[in-house]
């Protein structure tokens, strides 16, 4: 336990260090937003339509921005090989790195995507599924993508072999999650797909951190 | 029950003689029934009385699509295999149903959309199959892609296999996300084509197709596992002594 | 063959399409392989 939480402040004061580095998913979230907005035409009554789409778009990309370095900077600098010889489960390491890359890079989104989608024009009761949708489904793409990055860990194209791999595994938390909204928009009930992202993220959470700690072990030994 | 036939089979230098002896028989079976399968479809079997000539397309589109995931739960499979008990052979049987399976994916999605577009008016709807088949064939190219990006064909392989059993999971979760998506606008109903009892005219090239297709498959995924053991294992004895007998007649055949 | 069969009831676009790719794909499927593994039996002889 206390080696976790060592892990997890280690997490927090790397990234406090390095302010670039996580403050440039929001910032890259809130770009593609606006860029979307500029495609469409002035004030289009549309783009509402269009805005559980853009935002859970510009969500996942905003986490493949990041997600790359989640094991790179630490394969480089030993503190991998280091988790692996240790005595803490590899699993529950990979699950706290886990945890800190979506404190890191998925709450921001999540706070941000109420004004963002207020912009696009999303009526404020929309704003409900929106916001729960994101805080269910970010914490997926931090550990769908972990997994992921777990398997391409020193790969010399892991770069851009990531996307590739990850998009085809979150179709499910898209549509659920960008489905709420429009379920909403339409007078439906949005907790339905809301308890179906809530089931993808349990089932991410427990089994996930597993696997990717079989595939760090893979591509060390 | 007396287990020494199967460790003998895991052993690269016997699966590869196995191999060997077996592919062509597949191979020209799967051929002899696949050309009769077209033949009865193309000329033998009626028009239906509703698609007419287009619902021909089925016999290249559905042992296409029953193959692409057929194929996948072999390769999530053996990628289990791979992964517990770490079988050599397990690995090149994955890798090598991959592509098989990528093509054959592909094969039905490009049916599908040709189907389509007579019957339904478009070439792409979103529905939950074609869908499903669609992120299926991302999930070959992904398999495909990590197992390249690899310069150690063991690790490869283990890291598909990861890869492989995550996405098994996977595809049954995205099939029934849009199908709920699909049930949020309503009236797909273009999709709704009555299911008449099919006549054993149409039905026969359809079964002899799926099985020649399956023989076919299973005669490429041996091939490719050979191909995987040859230069898994190009620094062994039996290799270079394959080898050399097969260069010994000059050309390799 | 009549020309009738080729026409295929005005679905020939559709329907040799479908039998083409599909030709195309079981023909890639048969030699595929082998042209590997000729490949891979010729580099094998060059290290020798």
């Amino acid at each position: 336990m206390k080696a976790l939480a060592a892990i997890f402040a280690r997490e927090l004061r790397l990234a406090a260090r390095a302010k670039a580095e996580w403050l440039m998913p929001p910032l890259f979230f809130v770009i593609v937003v606006t860029v979307f907005s500029f495609g469409t035409k002035p004030n289009d009554p549309q783009l509402a339509a269009f805005a559980p789409a853009v935002l859970w778009v510009g969500a996942l990309l905003a986490a493949l921005l990041s997600l790359e370095r989640l094991y790179r900077t630490d394969q480089e600098d030993g503190t991998l090989e280091q988790l692996l010889v240790s005595r803490t489960a590899l699993s529950f390491a990979v699950f706290v790195k886990g945890l800190a890359h979506w404190l890191l890079s998925g709450l921001p989104i999540v706070l941000l995507a109420a004004p963002l989608g207020l912009m696009l024009g999303l009526a404020p009761p929309h704003l409900g599924p929106l916001v729960l949708g994101l805080a269910l489904g970010t914490p997926c793409l931090s550990f769908i993508g972990g997994f992921v990055a777990a398997l391409t860990v020193g790969l010399p194209r892991g770069g851009a072999l990531l996307p590739v791999l990850v998009l085809p595994l979150i179709v499910p938390v898209v549509i659920f999650g960008a489905g709420s909204v429009r379920a909403a928009q339409q007078g439906l009930d949005a907790g339905a797909p809301l308890y179906f992202l809530a089931a993808i993220l349990t089932l991410t959470l427990t089994l996930l951190p597993w696997l990717a700690a079989a595939a760090l072990r893979n591509a060390f030994e | 029950m007396n287990w020494t036939w199967f460790h003998r089979l895991g052993s690269p230098p016997s699966f590869y003689r196995f191999a060997g002896r077996l592919a062509p028989w597949l191979g020209g079976f799967g051929l002899l029934l696949l050309a009769y399968g077209w033949y009865a479809g193309l000329v033998l079997a009626p028009p239906d009385y509703q698609q007419k000539d287009a619902f021909r397309i089925i016999y290249v589109h559905v042992p296409a699509a029953a193959v692409s995931l057929s194929l996948y739960v072999l390769m999530a499979v053996a990628g289990a295999v791979a992964l517990i008990w770490r079988m050599k052979l397990a690995e090149a049987v994955m890798v090598a149903t991959a592509p098989v399976g990528a093509s054959f994916t592909a094969l039905a999605l490009v049916t599908g959309m040709l189907w389509g577009k007579p019957m339904w008016g478009a070439y792409w709807v979103w529905d939950a199959r074609l869908t499903s088949e669609l992120v299926l064939l991302f999930l070959y190219c992904g398999v495909i892609g990590l197992h390249a990006a690899f310069d150690d064909a063991r690790a490869g392989a283990r890291a598909c296999a990861l890869l492989a059993i995550v996405g098994l999971v996977n595809v049954p979760i995205v099939h029934f996300s849009v199908e709920w998506w699909n049930s949020l606008h309503q009236g797909s109903t273009v999709l709704k084509f009555g299911r008449p009892a099919i006549s054993a005219d149409m039905a026969r090239p359809l079964y002899a197709g799926l099985l020649a297709t399956y023989c076919l498959c299973a005669h490429a995924i041996l091939r490719r596992a050979q191909n995987e053991l040859l230069l898994r294992e190009r620094n062994t004895r039996w290799v270079r002594e394959l080898a050399t007998e097969l260069g010994g007649g000059a050309r390799v055949s | 063959m009549s020309p009738e069969f080729w026409k295929m009831g005005g679905y020939a676009l559709y329907v040799w399409g479908s039998f083409g790719i599909a030709a195309g794909i079981y023909l890639w499927n048969l030699i595929a392989p082998r042209l590997r593994r000729r490949a891979i039996l010729e580099t094998l002889l060059d290290d020798e």
